[in-house]
Protein backbone atom coordinates (compact mmCIF):
# COMPACT_ATOMS: atom_id res chain seq x y z
CA UNK A 1 0.00 0.00 0.00
CA UNK A 2 2.85 2.37 0.67
CA UNK A 3 5.01 3.47 -2.19
CA UNK A 4 8.32 5.17 -1.96
CA UNK A 5 7.78 8.28 -4.02
CA UNK A 6 11.26 7.99 -5.48
CA UNK A 7 10.73 4.60 -7.13
CA UNK A 8 7.39 3.28 -8.32
CA UNK A 9 5.99 1.31 -11.24
CA UNK A 10 3.42 2.45 -13.80
CA UNK A 11 1.66 0.18 -16.28
CA UNK A 12 1.52 2.08 -19.55
CA UNK A 13 0.36 0.55 -22.83
CA UNK A 14 0.65 -2.91 -21.30
CA UNK A 15 4.25 -2.49 -20.18
CA UNK A 16 5.58 -1.95 -16.68
CA UNK A 17 7.78 1.11 -16.39
CA UNK A 18 9.88 1.96 -13.37
CA UNK A 19 9.89 5.63 -12.43
CA UNK A 20 12.98 6.73 -10.52
CA UNK A 21 14.12 9.90 -8.78
CA UNK A 22 10.83 11.69 -9.32
CA UNK A 23 9.28 14.41 -7.18
CA UNK A 24 6.06 13.49 -5.40
CA UNK A 25 3.97 16.16 -7.13
CA UNK A 26 4.81 15.24 -10.72
CA UNK A 27 1.79 14.81 -12.96
CA UNK A 28 1.25 11.69 -15.00
CA UNK A 29 1.61 13.86 -18.11
CA UNK A 30 5.07 15.01 -17.04
CA UNK A 31 6.20 11.49 -16.19
CA UNK A 32 4.90 10.07 -19.49
CA UNK A 33 6.65 12.72 -21.55
CA UNK A 34 9.82 13.45 -19.63
CA UNK A 35 10.62 10.20 -17.85
CA UNK A 36 9.07 7.40 -19.92
CA UNK A 37 9.79 8.74 -23.41
CA UNK A 38 6.13 8.89 -24.45
CA UNK A 39 5.69 12.44 -25.79
CA UNK A 40 2.48 11.75 -27.71
CA UNK A 41 0.28 13.20 -24.95
CA UNK A 42 0.61 16.98 -25.13
CA UNK A 43 0.86 19.52 -22.33
CA UNK A 44 -0.75 22.91 -22.82
CA UNK A 45 -2.88 24.30 -20.02
CA UNK A 46 -1.89 21.93 -17.18
CA UNK A 47 -5.22 22.70 -15.52
CA UNK A 48 -7.60 20.25 -17.18
CA UNK A 49 -9.13 22.74 -19.58
CA UNK A 50 -7.65 21.83 -22.96
CA UNK A 51 -7.75 18.02 -23.09
CA UNK A 52 -4.45 17.76 -25.07
CA UNK A 53 -3.11 15.35 -22.45
CA UNK A 54 -6.08 12.96 -22.50
CA UNK A 55 -5.21 9.33 -21.76
CA UNK A 56 -7.30 6.29 -20.87
CA UNK A 57 -6.89 5.25 -17.26
CA UNK A 58 -8.73 2.13 -16.07
CA UNK A 59 -11.16 2.53 -18.97
CA UNK A 60 -11.89 6.24 -18.43
CA UNK A 61 -10.72 9.20 -20.49
CA UNK A 62 -8.92 11.52 -18.07
CA UNK A 63 -6.57 14.50 -18.21
CA UNK A 64 -3.12 13.08 -17.41
CA UNK A 65 -2.01 16.52 -16.19
CA UNK A 66 -4.49 16.16 -13.30
CA UNK A 67 -3.33 12.72 -12.19
CA UNK A 68 -0.55 12.61 -9.62
CA UNK A 69 1.76 10.08 -11.26
CA UNK A 70 2.87 8.41 -8.03
CA UNK A 71 -0.78 7.61 -7.23
CA UNK A 72 -1.35 5.96 -10.63
CA UNK A 73 0.26 2.70 -9.51
CA UNK A 74 -2.04 -0.29 -10.01
CA UNK A 75 -3.85 1.48 -12.87
CA UNK A 76 -3.96 0.50 -16.52
CA UNK A 77 -2.86 3.52 -18.56
CA UNK A 78 -3.28 3.70 -22.33
CA UNK A 79 -1.77 6.62 -24.25
CA UNK A 80 -2.05 7.77 -27.87
CA UNK A 81 1.08 5.65 -28.57
CA UNK A 82 -0.94 2.47 -27.86
CA UNK A 83 -3.31 3.04 -30.79
CA UNK A 84 -0.93 2.26 -33.64
CA UNK A 85 2.02 0.36 -32.16
CA UNK A 86 3.13 -0.95 -35.58
CA UNK A 87 2.49 2.24 -37.47
CA UNK A 88 -0.88 1.09 -38.80
CA UNK A 89 -3.29 3.95 -38.18
CA UNK A 90 -6.77 3.44 -36.72
CA UNK A 91 -9.92 4.47 -38.59
CA UNK A 92 -10.10 7.59 -36.44
CA UNK A 93 -6.51 8.57 -37.15
CA UNK A 94 -6.96 7.96 -40.89
CA UNK A 95 -10.17 9.98 -40.92
CA UNK A 96 -8.43 12.93 -39.28
CA UNK A 97 -5.95 12.92 -42.18
CA UNK A 98 -8.46 12.44 -45.00
CA UNK A 99 -10.97 14.99 -43.64
CA UNK A 100 -8.36 17.63 -42.79
CA UNK A 101 -9.03 17.38 -39.07
CA UNK A 102 -5.38 18.12 -38.33
CA UNK A 103 -3.97 21.61 -38.73
CA UNK A 104 -1.27 22.51 -36.22
CA UNK A 105 -1.80 19.06 -34.70
CA UNK A 106 -1.25 19.95 -31.07
CA UNK A 107 -4.76 18.99 -29.92
CA UNK A 108 -4.94 15.92 -32.18
CA UNK A 109 -3.60 13.22 -29.80
CA UNK A 110 -6.06 14.25 -27.07
CA UNK A 111 -8.96 14.42 -29.51
CA UNK A 112 -8.11 11.05 -31.04
CA UNK A 113 -7.95 9.41 -27.60
CA UNK A 114 -11.26 11.01 -26.56
CA UNK A 115 -12.95 9.90 -29.80
CA UNK A 116 -11.52 6.35 -29.64
CA UNK A 117 -12.88 6.19 -26.08
CA UNK A 118 -16.31 7.38 -27.22
CA UNK A 119 -16.46 4.85 -30.06
CA UNK A 120 -15.36 2.04 -27.75
CA UNK A 121 -18.41 2.78 -25.58
CA UNK A 122 -20.85 3.76 -28.31
CA UNK A 123 -20.23 2.67 -31.90
CA UNK A 124 -22.97 4.90 -33.36
CA UNK A 125 -23.07 8.15 -31.39
CA UNK A 126 -25.42 11.02 -32.20
CA UNK A 127 -24.06 14.45 -33.13
CA UNK A 128 -24.81 15.65 -29.62
CA UNK A 129 -23.00 12.69 -28.08
CA UNK A 130 -19.95 13.40 -30.26
CA UNK A 131 -19.97 17.07 -29.23
CA UNK A 132 -20.34 16.08 -25.61
CA UNK A 133 -17.49 13.56 -25.82
CA UNK A 134 -15.02 16.16 -27.13
CA UNK A 135 -16.34 19.10 -25.11
CA UNK A 136 -13.21 18.82 -22.95
CA UNK A 137 -10.81 19.06 -25.90
CA UNK A 138 -9.96 22.48 -27.26
CA UNK A 139 -8.86 23.01 -30.88
CA UNK A 140 -7.93 26.55 -31.87
CA UNK A 141 -7.33 25.88 -35.58
CA UNK A 142 -10.08 23.88 -37.23
CA UNK A 143 -13.28 25.35 -35.85
CA UNK A 144 -14.25 21.72 -35.17
CA UNK A 145 -16.19 21.25 -38.44
CA UNK A 146 -13.55 19.03 -40.00
CA UNK A 147 -13.11 17.17 -36.74
CA UNK A 148 -16.83 16.30 -36.69
CA UNK A 149 -16.52 15.20 -40.32
CA UNK A 150 -13.56 13.01 -39.35
CA UNK A 151 -15.61 11.37 -36.60
CA UNK A 152 -18.52 10.72 -39.02
CA UNK A 153 -16.04 9.30 -41.55
CA UNK A 154 -14.44 7.04 -38.92
CA UNK A 155 -17.86 5.80 -37.79
CA UNK A 156 -18.86 4.80 -41.33
CA UNK A 157 -15.51 3.10 -42.01
CA UNK A 158 -15.75 1.23 -38.73
CA UNK A 159 -19.30 0.14 -39.65
CA UNK A 160 -18.07 -1.06 -43.06
CA UNK A 161 -15.36 -3.01 -41.23
CA UNK A 162 -18.05 -4.44 -38.90
CA UNK A 163 -16.58 -2.74 -35.88
CA UNK B 1 8.46 12.29 1.29
CA UNK B 2 5.89 9.58 0.83
CA UNK B 3 2.87 8.74 -1.24
CA UNK B 4 0.37 6.33 0.25
CA UNK B 5 -2.27 4.78 -1.99
CA UNK B 6 -4.48 2.73 0.34
CA UNK B 7 -7.06 0.32 -1.08
CA UNK B 8 -9.39 0.29 1.92
CA UNK B 9 -10.87 3.03 4.06
CA UNK B 10 -9.42 1.32 7.14
CA UNK B 11 -5.90 1.56 5.73
CA UNK B 12 -6.53 5.19 4.70
CA UNK B 13 -7.66 6.04 8.24
CA UNK B 14 -4.52 4.40 9.67
CA UNK B 15 -2.47 6.47 7.27
CA UNK B 16 -4.14 9.75 8.26
CA UNK B 17 -3.79 8.84 11.96
CA UNK B 18 -0.07 8.23 11.45
CA UNK B 19 0.36 11.46 9.51
CA UNK B 20 -2.54 13.88 10.17
CA UNK B 21 -0.93 16.70 8.20
CA UNK B 22 -0.48 14.70 4.97
CA UNK B 23 -2.18 16.10 1.89
CA UNK B 24 -5.31 14.07 1.09
CA UNK B 25 -6.03 13.86 -2.63
CA UNK B 26 -9.25 12.48 -4.15
CA UNK B 27 -9.64 12.86 -7.94
CA UNK B 28 -6.91 15.47 -8.19
CA UNK B 29 -8.75 17.75 -10.60
CA UNK B 30 -8.34 20.72 -8.28
CA UNK B 31 -5.21 19.94 -6.22
CA UNK B 32 -3.12 19.00 -9.24
CA UNK B 33 -3.76 22.43 -10.79
CA UNK B 34 -2.29 24.04 -7.67
CA UNK B 35 0.65 21.63 -7.74
CA UNK B 36 1.27 22.05 -11.49
CA UNK B 37 1.43 25.81 -11.01
CA UNK B 38 3.73 25.45 -8.01
CA UNK B 39 1.22 27.03 -5.63
CA UNK B 40 1.54 23.99 -3.42
CA UNK B 41 4.52 21.69 -2.84
CA UNK B 42 3.31 18.56 -1.09
CA UNK B 43 5.70 16.25 0.71
CA UNK B 44 3.42 13.57 2.13
CA UNK B 45 0.35 12.53 0.17
CA UNK B 46 -2.50 10.12 0.89
CA UNK B 47 -4.41 9.32 -2.30
CA UNK B 48 -7.97 8.01 -1.98
CA UNK B 49 -8.50 7.14 -5.64
CA UNK B 50 -8.37 3.34 -5.25
CA UNK B 51 -10.77 3.02 -2.30
CA UNK B 52 -13.88 1.30 -3.64
CA UNK B 53 -15.85 1.98 -0.43
CA UNK B 54 -15.74 5.71 -1.19
CA UNK B 55 -17.02 5.20 -4.72
CA UNK B 56 -20.42 3.73 -3.90
CA UNK B 57 -23.85 5.12 -3.02
CA UNK B 58 -26.73 3.79 -0.94
CA UNK B 59 -30.42 4.60 -1.31
CA UNK B 60 -32.50 4.23 1.84
CA UNK B 61 -36.17 4.50 0.89
CA UNK B 62 -37.30 4.01 4.52
CA UNK B 63 -35.41 7.11 5.69
CA UNK B 64 -35.88 8.84 2.32
CA UNK B 65 -32.14 9.44 2.09
CA UNK B 66 -29.32 8.91 -0.38
CA UNK B 67 -25.75 8.55 0.90
CA UNK B 68 -23.13 9.25 -1.74
CA UNK B 69 -19.52 8.16 -1.29
CA UNK B 70 -17.02 11.03 -1.26
CA UNK B 71 -15.11 9.58 -4.21
CA UNK B 72 -18.04 8.70 -6.47
CA UNK B 73 -17.26 10.39 -9.79
CA UNK B 74 -19.65 13.05 -11.03
CA UNK B 75 -20.31 11.10 -14.23
CA UNK B 76 -22.16 8.49 -12.11
CA UNK B 77 -24.62 11.18 -10.94
CA UNK B 78 -25.54 12.50 -14.38
CA UNK B 79 -27.90 9.60 -15.17
CA UNK B 80 -29.52 6.67 -13.42
CA UNK B 81 -30.80 6.24 -9.89
CA UNK B 82 -29.10 9.26 -8.31
CA UNK B 83 -30.33 11.50 -11.14
CA UNK B 84 -33.90 10.23 -10.68
CA UNK B 85 -33.94 10.90 -6.95
CA UNK B 86 -31.77 14.05 -6.88
CA UNK B 87 -32.31 15.83 -10.21
CA UNK B 88 -30.66 19.06 -9.01
CA UNK B 89 -27.50 17.12 -8.17
CA UNK B 90 -27.55 15.47 -11.60
CA UNK B 91 -27.84 18.90 -13.25
CA UNK B 92 -24.97 20.27 -11.16
CA UNK B 93 -22.84 17.18 -11.92
CA UNK B 94 -23.51 17.67 -15.63
CA UNK B 95 -22.05 21.19 -15.50
CA UNK B 96 -18.75 20.13 -13.90
CA UNK B 97 -15.83 20.67 -16.29
CA UNK B 98 -15.68 18.13 -19.11
CA UNK B 99 -16.16 14.35 -19.44
CA UNK B 100 -12.51 13.97 -18.44
CA UNK B 101 -13.08 15.97 -15.24
CA UNK B 102 -16.39 14.25 -14.43
CA UNK B 103 -14.64 10.86 -14.69
CA UNK B 104 -12.57 11.66 -11.60
CA UNK B 105 -14.09 14.72 -9.87
CA UNK B 106 -16.27 14.02 -6.84
CA UNK B 107 -18.35 15.60 -4.07
CA UNK B 108 -15.58 14.67 -1.62
CA UNK B 109 -13.20 16.81 -3.63
CA UNK B 110 -15.65 19.74 -3.73
CA UNK B 111 -16.11 19.46 0.05
CA UNK B 112 -12.39 19.12 0.73
CA UNK B 113 -11.51 22.15 -1.38
CA UNK B 114 -14.61 24.02 -0.17
CA UNK B 115 -14.46 26.63 -2.92
CA UNK B 116 -17.70 28.66 -3.11
CA UNK B 117 -17.68 27.80 -6.84
CA UNK B 118 -17.80 24.03 -6.19
CA UNK B 119 -20.73 22.89 -8.31
CA UNK B 120 -22.19 20.31 -5.91
CA UNK B 121 -22.14 22.57 -2.88
CA UNK B 122 -25.25 24.72 -3.58
CA UNK B 123 -27.20 21.46 -3.99
CA UNK B 124 -25.94 20.13 -0.67
CA UNK B 125 -26.87 23.44 0.96
CA UNK B 126 -30.37 23.72 -0.54
CA UNK B 127 -31.09 20.11 0.50
CA UNK B 128 -29.66 20.60 4.01
CA UNK B 129 -27.21 17.76 3.39
CA UNK B 130 -24.97 16.14 5.94
CA UNK B 131 -21.22 15.53 5.63
CA UNK B 132 -19.99 12.27 7.13
CA UNK B 133 -16.39 12.18 8.37
CA UNK B 134 -14.29 9.42 9.92
CA UNK B 135 -11.11 9.16 11.94
CA UNK B 136 -9.29 5.98 12.87
CA UNK B 137 -11.24 5.68 16.12
CA UNK B 138 -14.36 7.81 15.61
CA UNK B 139 -16.98 9.05 13.18
CA UNK B 140 -19.15 12.15 13.08
CA UNK B 141 -21.73 13.80 10.88
CA UNK B 142 -21.99 17.54 10.45
CA UNK B 143 -24.52 19.72 8.66
CA UNK B 144 -23.24 21.17 5.39
CA UNK B 145 -24.04 24.62 6.83
CA UNK B 146 -21.55 24.04 9.69
CA UNK B 147 -19.02 22.23 7.52
CA UNK B 148 -18.29 25.19 5.22
CA UNK B 149 -16.67 27.92 7.30
CA UNK B 150 -14.94 30.21 4.81
CA UNK B 151 -13.33 30.59 1.41
CA UNK B 152 -11.65 27.22 0.85
CA UNK B 153 -12.00 26.48 4.56
CA UNK B 154 -14.00 23.71 6.17
CA UNK B 155 -14.34 22.15 9.60
CA UNK B 156 -12.56 18.91 8.73
CA UNK B 157 -10.10 18.09 11.51
CA UNK B 158 -6.56 16.78 10.98
CA UNK B 159 -6.68 13.02 10.55
CA UNK B 160 -10.30 13.04 9.37
CA UNK B 161 -11.41 11.76 5.98
CA UNK B 162 -14.62 12.96 4.31
CA UNK B 163 -16.30 9.63 3.56
CA UNK B 164 -19.74 10.56 2.23
CA UNK B 165 -22.62 13.00 2.11
CA UNK B 166 -26.23 12.20 3.00
CA UNK B 167 -29.02 13.98 1.13
CA UNK B 168 -32.79 13.73 1.66
CA UNK B 169 -35.15 12.52 -1.06
CA UNK B 170 -37.78 15.27 -1.23
CA UNK B 171 -41.06 15.49 -3.11
CA UNK B 172 -41.23 18.54 -5.35
CA UNK B 173 -39.36 20.22 -8.19
CA UNK B 174 -35.64 20.87 -7.85
CA UNK B 175 -33.06 22.29 -10.23
CA UNK B 176 -29.64 23.83 -10.66
CA UNK B 177 -28.48 26.56 -13.02
CA UNK B 178 -25.11 28.14 -13.58
CA UNK B 179 -23.52 30.98 -15.52
CA UNK B 180 -20.06 30.60 -17.01
CA UNK B 181 -18.16 32.04 -19.94
CA UNK B 182 -18.96 29.17 -22.28
CA UNK B 183 -21.11 26.05 -22.37
CA UNK B 184 -18.52 23.39 -21.57
CA UNK B 185 -15.50 23.42 -19.30
CA UNK B 186 -16.36 26.31 -17.06
CA UNK B 187 -15.87 27.12 -13.45
CA UNK B 188 -18.97 28.83 -12.16
CA UNK B 189 -19.28 32.62 -12.33
CA UNK B 190 -22.54 32.30 -10.38
CA UNK B 191 -24.82 29.36 -9.69
CA UNK B 192 -28.14 28.66 -8.02
CA UNK B 193 -29.97 25.62 -6.68
CA UNK B 194 -33.70 25.75 -5.90
CA UNK B 195 -35.55 22.95 -4.12
CA UNK B 196 -39.32 22.77 -3.59
CA UNK B 197 -40.21 20.53 -0.65
CA UNK B 198 -43.96 19.86 -0.89
CA UNK B 199 -44.18 17.83 2.33
CA UNK B 200 -42.68 20.63 4.43
CA UNK B 201 -44.16 23.41 2.32
CA UNK B 202 -40.83 25.13 1.76
CA UNK B 203 -38.71 26.45 -1.08
CA UNK B 204 -34.99 26.60 -0.42
CA UNK B 205 -32.46 28.54 -2.47
CA UNK B 206 -28.67 28.31 -2.31
CA UNK B 207 -26.16 30.33 -4.35
CA UNK B 208 -22.64 29.44 -5.48
CA UNK B 209 -19.67 31.70 -6.26
CA UNK B 210 -21.33 34.82 -4.81
CA UNK B 211 -19.92 34.76 -1.27
CA UNK B 212 -17.13 33.31 0.85
CA UNK B 213 -19.08 30.07 1.11
CA UNK B 214 -22.37 28.92 -0.41
CA UNK B 215 -25.05 31.55 0.38
CA UNK B 216 -28.30 30.09 1.65
CA UNK B 217 -31.06 32.66 1.06
CA UNK B 218 -33.01 32.23 4.29
CA UNK B 219 -34.50 35.74 4.33
CA UNK B 220 -35.98 35.34 0.87
CA UNK B 221 -37.21 31.87 1.79
CA UNK B 222 -38.95 33.30 4.89
CA UNK B 223 -40.47 36.15 2.82
CA UNK B 224 -41.77 33.69 0.25
CA UNK B 225 -43.33 31.57 3.01
CA UNK B 226 -45.44 34.58 4.06
CA UNK B 227 -46.71 35.04 0.50
CA UNK B 228 -47.76 31.54 -0.36
CA UNK B 229 -48.74 28.29 1.35
CA UNK B 230 -46.85 25.75 -0.71
CA UNK B 231 -48.63 22.84 0.92
CA UNK B 232 -51.93 23.90 -0.61
CA UNK B 233 -50.87 25.99 -3.60
CA UNK B 234 -48.71 24.59 -6.33
CA UNK B 235 -47.35 27.67 -8.06
CA UNK B 236 -45.86 31.02 -7.15
CA UNK B 237 -47.75 33.97 -8.66
CA UNK B 238 -45.81 35.55 -11.55
CA UNK B 239 -46.10 38.97 -9.92
CA UNK B 240 -43.90 37.70 -7.08
CA UNK B 241 -41.12 36.61 -9.45
CA UNK B 242 -39.52 40.04 -9.85
CA UNK B 243 -39.32 40.72 -6.14
CA UNK B 244 -38.13 37.14 -5.53
CA UNK B 245 -35.10 37.63 -7.80
CA UNK B 246 -34.42 41.09 -6.36
CA UNK B 247 -34.37 39.69 -2.84
CA UNK B 248 -32.10 36.80 -3.85
CA UNK B 249 -29.66 39.31 -5.39
CA UNK B 250 -29.84 41.35 -2.18
CA UNK B 251 -28.85 38.31 -0.13
CA UNK B 252 -25.87 37.43 -2.33
CA UNK B 253 -22.44 38.71 -1.29
CA UNK B 254 -20.38 38.68 -4.49
CA UNK B 255 -16.97 40.20 -5.12
CA UNK B 256 -15.03 41.37 -8.17
CA UNK B 257 -12.39 38.82 -9.13
CA UNK B 258 -10.61 37.32 -12.16
CA UNK B 259 -13.77 35.48 -13.25
CA UNK B 260 -16.36 38.25 -13.08
CA UNK B 261 -17.62 41.34 -11.31
CA UNK B 262 -19.80 41.64 -8.24
CA UNK B 263 -22.42 43.61 -10.20
CA UNK B 264 -22.72 40.98 -12.91
CA UNK B 265 -22.88 38.16 -10.36
CA UNK B 266 -25.64 39.91 -8.41
CA UNK B 267 -27.62 40.35 -11.63
CA UNK B 268 -26.92 36.73 -12.61
CA UNK B 269 -28.28 35.19 -9.40
CA UNK B 270 -31.48 37.25 -9.75
CA UNK B 271 -31.97 35.90 -13.28
CA UNK B 272 -30.99 32.32 -12.38
CA UNK B 273 -33.26 32.17 -9.33
CA UNK B 274 -36.25 33.59 -11.26
CA UNK B 275 -35.56 31.13 -14.07
CA UNK B 276 -35.51 28.18 -11.66
CA UNK B 277 -38.70 29.32 -9.91
CA UNK B 278 -40.38 29.68 -13.31
CA UNK B 279 -39.33 26.12 -14.16
CA UNK B 280 -40.64 24.92 -10.80
CA UNK B 281 -43.96 26.62 -11.56
CA UNK B 282 -44.21 24.87 -14.92
CA UNK B 283 -44.18 21.45 -13.28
Amino acid sequence: MKTNSEIYNLTVNGETHQVRDSWVGESLLYVLRERLGLPGSKGACEQGECGSCTVIMDGQAVCSCLVMAATAIDSDIQTIESLSPNGVLTEVQNAFITEGGVQCGFCTPGLVVAIEHLLSQNSDPSELEIKEAISGNICRCTGYGRIFEAVENAISVRKANNR
Amino acid sequence: MSVVVPRTLKDALSATAANPSALIIQGGTDLMVEINFNHRQPTDVIALRLIDELRTFQINQDNKQVTIGAGLPYQTMEHGEIANLLPALAQAARTVGSPQIRATGSIGGNLGTCSPAGDALPVLSALNGTVNLQKADSARSVSIHDFMIGVKRNSRQPGEIIVSTTLPIVTGWQGYAKVGVRNAMVISVASCCLVVDRANGTISVALGAVGPTIVRCRETEAWLATKIDLKTKSTVAPKLLQEFGDRIAEESRPIDDHRSTAAYRRHAVAVLSRRLLTRANAQ
